[in-house]
């Protein structure tokens, strides 16, 4: 069953979100280098979404890698101003990123699937069948 | 700016509230650039998840409002089991000092890069004034 109805209200999601920050599912510490980008883990049946936002990286600047139950997302976030201009105000961040998060489950390298959407970053992670829950019988 | 530094992480900074909302949620103020030419003045926002049709951009007097909408209806029959971060809708605006070319406005987004190009109005572009 659901946690919650999206549908519903926002409200709803964020508290689910909150709820799960920095949850211990992911039992030892991401290994690689860097924390960006922060990205958010999703069960959706038997399988897992990461989602993560990378806004202004285009796919082309993007090396994702998956190696067993390690995940790695590498690449380049650039930010260009006019040569002429003068600049109000810079908040917006640039520079290189490499993350490897392992994984708690086993995942299926063949069927990992991504998509990267209006600075959204989804990559679908399903399980490998040998490692998904069976119901055991009671004989 | 360099690219060859490391990326850091900076926290969703959540909107302070001027007015309440009708609808409950949390809000999130976008990162934004601005620069100016002598010809325009550019903002430049970041909505990660805001599809073209959700961002509206308003300008009354020398206030400029920008709102973007995230459809979290994608979220649905997802449990989340490890999150870094919180989602929700953008809002920002921006007092302007300058005049503006309201027919002018132009907005692009790429990436989840919201740019907006505010051209300014004739006369308030800078002359050049030939010393005779």
């Amino acid at each position: 069953m659901a946690l919650f109805d999206p549908l519903n209200s926002l409200l709803g999601l964020q508290d689910a979100l909150e709820a799960f920050r920095k949850s211990g599912w992911l039992q030892s510490s991401p290994s690689g280098s860097g924390s960006y980008p922060p990205f958010n883990i999703f069960r959706k049946g038997d399988d897992y979404v990461l989602i993560a936002e990378i806004p202004g990286v285009s796919k082309t600047d993007l090396d994702l890698q998956v190696k067993g139950r390690t995940v790695r997302l590498a690449g380049t976030k650039a930010v260009k101003y006019p040569e002429k201009a003068s600049l109000h105000r810079r908040e917006r961040l640039a520079g290189r990123f490499d993350r490897s998060v392992t994984l708690p489950i086993e995942i299926d390298p063949d069927g990992v699937k991504a998509e990267c959407r209006d600075g959204i970053l989804a990559l679908s992670l399903p399980r490998a069948e040998r490692d998904k829950p069976r119901s055991i019988k009671i004989g | 700016m360099s690219d060859a530094q490391e990326l850091a992480v900076r926290e969703k900074q959540e909107l302070a509230k001027k007015e309440e909302k009708t609808i409950p949620g949390r809000y999130f103020v976008p990162a934004a650039d601005i620069f100016e030419t002598e010809e325009a003045l550019t903002v430049i926002m970041e909505m990660p998840g805001v599809e073209k049709k959700d961002v509206s951009v308003a300008l009354e007097d020398d206030s400029l409002r920008v709102d973007g909408q995230i459809d979290f209806s994608k979220y649905q029959g997802m449990e989340p089991v490890y999150t870094e971060y919180n989602v929700g809708h953008y809002a920002r605006g921006f007092s302007l000092s300058g005049k503006i070319d309201r027919e002018g406005i132009s907005a692009q987004l790429d990436d989840g890069v919201l740019t907006l190009t505010l051209p300014k109005a004739k006369e308030s572009t800078p002359r050049r004034i030939a010393i005779k």
